[in-house]
């Protein structure tokens, strides 16, 4: 099988994609599949035109790679790939939508609010802040409503600090996610579907060094401590897994994804979800894979022939 | 119950490797070598202007002839030949040395990290521009040093500010080791002092008993045809002078050097041994052999003009499309502007927006130790051509423009700055 790995990209989250992108080709390759990585740039449809894999892995972060605007364009190409259909990758990166979604299915989530920076302006953003802190009280998480890797996300504890998150979060993006705060254990529930329907791996608990998951705690090893399984009860782990398997099916979401909770008590509260799981040295997927028993290649290469 | 920090070694570093750690902004410039972004962020020369296939013969010729000794281990202060051509290279910045006063490095970069592993121990002040070399501050970070900035203006280093600071270190009961100071072409600032300015900035260093680390690498490449004369020209015993071939011939090769006082440079050698035992041989002779057969001075001629083109071109797009309270200073040589943002803009808050417009350059605090520069922002024109830099500026200023519309709106509190490195590595264009 020809398999092509797409990483890069133009978005804030283009190294970490690369590094993905490699890491999950070389894991292939002990496979003993062909695999190529390429960038997500202006010769990516003449080269899928003129020498077509037989199967795509996207794995571009951000922007391009997981608003489904790249799964739109291998549909109309008619190339088959791993991983979520267009419609699914866009309400999925919206995380305001796909909050929406999942507690339709009976998640909970973070009560908050998804807004432009036009509202602000128009209607005074003092008046329009001090209204969603009266409502959501604090701390609040601030953050951009699309993209990942924290990029742009900030815990606000005083009011006065939120100003400065909010222009934070618009720098990178049009919309800003204001959500209250839910302190608890941090976990990440990775789904697969290996032909048999979605299973939830162990969820990795994350215990960043600095008290905030942020980038450089992502992408520093020895940053974050991670305990996998989560330090978790029975009970806990399979309300989360069962969460995990909902919001993965409620989105629509297929192959893969990583679905991030908080949990507090009995409490397990949907944060996001990932259509493109990070595969680097220290994302949280490829740790989930090993702790049930799977190398980052055995399960790529399962879902490509699954393809 | 223990979990996996995924770095066994996590509590076994030097406490020098604080603040090694991944960095938003670094990542994004991995969107900025992209070839759709302008990038005016990095450093690197035009190595495209070199005549290549003289150099091809060169090192031909080199190998041909010399391949054994290219090959072969070297001396640790660098090879007697090219130290001797370092003088020639020397001679209109008006520094006059003998070859034994030379140490050839890997880069001038390394000749900062000798002087520094020589003289500093963890604590100890030295006295830097505000801004300053990035390259310099974290030499000068991961040996531990009290880095302190000392105000600059358009003359560079301010001597009443050098004066205040030293005073204030001595009042203080703290040790200055060195003044590190780029006198021509400032890396970031842009700008050079007149030769009234370094008299001053010398005579304050001798009376404090200071010595003074001047780094030249641009001081070639002025546009006027003027060379400034550095200030080692006026005091070969408190002055160690850096130099470099990395503007005037090629980056890649890695060749600088450092002239000292006899007994500096005599540690500088065996500093260099216990680093690298000894500077690259081939790429040595390969800057001797270029030296010796290229007219080199004509191809330094060929890079101010190319320069000059290109700084034209940014300073015309700045005054053409930059909102009404941007300023910046308007160099006379060597790669860089310096740009004061209109008032509340945080040059590091505004960077993700910048590049997703495709643009790129490296936020002010970049090149400070203690939280300054967040108005400024260093532009580079050394790489794009100026058709590319006015296309940057143009995107830049309705990045600028947005990100006003932005502050406007939430006020200008300090935006958090992100850990780890806010400026780019060495092979960003």
């Amino acid at each position: 099988m020809s398999v092509m790995v797409i990483a890069g990209g133009l978005s804030a989250e283009r190294d970490v994609s690369l590094r993905s992108g490699r890491r999950l080709a070389e894991s292939l390759r002990e496979e003993g599949e062909d695999v190529s990585v390429v960038d997500l740039d202006a010769s990516l449809v003449p080269s899928l035109q003129n020498d077509p894999p037989d199967v795509v892995i996207p794995l571009v972060h951000g922007a391009a790679g997981e608003d489904g605007s790249l799964a739109d364009v291998l549909d109309a190409l008619d190339i088959r790939y791993v991983g979520s259909g267009a419609v699914a990758c866009r309400q999925t990166f919206d995380k305001a939508i796909a909050k929406g979604i999942v507690a339709d299915h009976g998640l909970q989530v973070p009560s908050g609010y998804s807004l432009p920076h036009g509202i602000f302006r128009d209607l005074g953003a003092p008046a329009v802040m001090a209204a969603i802190v009266d409502r959501l009280g604090l701390p609040l998480m601030v953050k951009p409503t699309c993209g990942g890797s924290a990029l742009g996300a900030t815990l606000v504890r005083e009011a006065e600090q939120l100003p400065p998150a909010m222009v934070a979060a618009f720098a990178y993006g049009d919309s800003a996610l204001l959500e209250r705060y839910v302190p608890g254990v941090e976990v990440a529930v990775s789904v697969v579907d290996l032909g048999h329907g979605p299973q939830a791996w162990p969820a990795v608990e994350i215990v960043p060094r600095s008290g905030i998951y942020d980038y450089a705690a992502r992408y520093t090893a020895g940053e974050t401590e991670f305990f996998v399984p989560a330090r978790i009860s029975t009970s806990q782990a399979d309300a989360c897994a069962a969460a995990a398997v909902t919001a993965h099916q409620a989105l629509g979401l297929r192959d893969w994804s990583r679905v991030d909770f908080i949990i507090d008590g009995d409490d397990i509260v949907f944060l996001e979800a990932n259509v493109a799981p990070g595969m680097t040295e220290t994302s949280l997927f490829p740790q989930a894979a090993a702790a049930a028993g799977f190398t980052l290649g055995k399960v790529a290469a399962q879902l490509v022939a699954l393809h | 119950m223990t979990g996996s920090r995924l770095d066994p070694w996590i509590d076994s570093y030097a406490q020098r490797a604080n603040g090694m750690t991944a960095s938003e902004i670094r990542a994004l410039f991995a969107v900025a070598s992209r070839p759709e972004v302008v990038s005016l962020a990095g450093g690197m020369p035009y190595v495209e202007a070199l005549p290549m296939e003289a150099i091809a013969g060169t090192v031909a010729h080199l190998l041909a002839t010399r391949g054994t000794a290219a090959l072969q281990y070297g001396n640790g202060q660098g090879d007697q030949s090219l130290r001797e051509q370092i003088t020639e290279v020397m001679a209109p910045v008006g520094v006059h040395a003998h070859p034994d006063d030379i140490v050839v490095t890997a880069g001038s970069q390394m000749a900062l990290d000798l002087v520094t592993r020589i003289f500093c121990d963890p604590g100890d002040v030295v006295l830097v521009e505000a801004p300053s070399y990035v390259g310099a501050l974290g030499v000068f970070r991961s040996y531990q040093v009290d880095v302190r900035h000392v105000a600059m203006d358009d003359k560079g280093l301010v001597p009443e500010a050098l004066t205040e600071a030293l005073a204030a270190c001595r009042t203080a009961g703290q040790t200055v080791k060195f003044i590190y100071t780029i006198p021509s072409y400032h890396n970031p600032a842009g700008v050079t002092q007149d030769q009234t300015r370094r008299e001053q900035i010398l005579q304050i260093a001798q009376q404090a008993g200071v010595l003074v680390l001047e780094d030249d690498p641009y001081g070639l490449l002025g546009f006027d045809g003027e060379v400034p004369q550095a200030i080692r020209a006026m005091d070969s015993q408190s002055v160690i002078y850096l130099g470099s071939f990395s503007k005037t011939i090629a980056a890649g090769l890695r060749v600088g050097w450092a002239v000292a006082p006899h007994a500096v440079r005599e540690k500088l050698v065996l500093a260099a041994e216990a680093a690298i035992l000894c500077p690259s041989n081939f790429s040595q002779l390969t800057v001797s052999e270029y030296l010796r057969t290229q007219p080199w001075m004509d191809q330094v001629k060929a890079f101010r003009e190319l320069y000059r083109e290109r700084r034209d071109a940014l300073l015309t797009a700045m005054e053409q499309l930059f909102p009404p309270g941007t300023s910046w200073t308007v160099p006379t040589g060597g790669f860089y502007s310096w740009v004061t943002l209109p008032e509340g803009i945080d040059a590091t808050a505004m960077l993700p927006r910048a590049v997703s417009a495709l643009v790129a350059y490296v936020p002010g605090t970049g090149f400070y130790t203690d939280g300054q520069g967040r108005d400024s922002m260093r532009l580079s024109y050394c790489y794009p051509p100026p058709e590319r830099i006015s296309e940057g500026v143009r995107r830049l200023a309705g990045v600028i423009e947005e990100e006003l519309d932005l502050i406007h709106t939430f006020g200008n509190a300090p935006v958090h700055l992100p850990p780890g490195p806010a400026t780019p590595g060495p092979d960003l264009a």
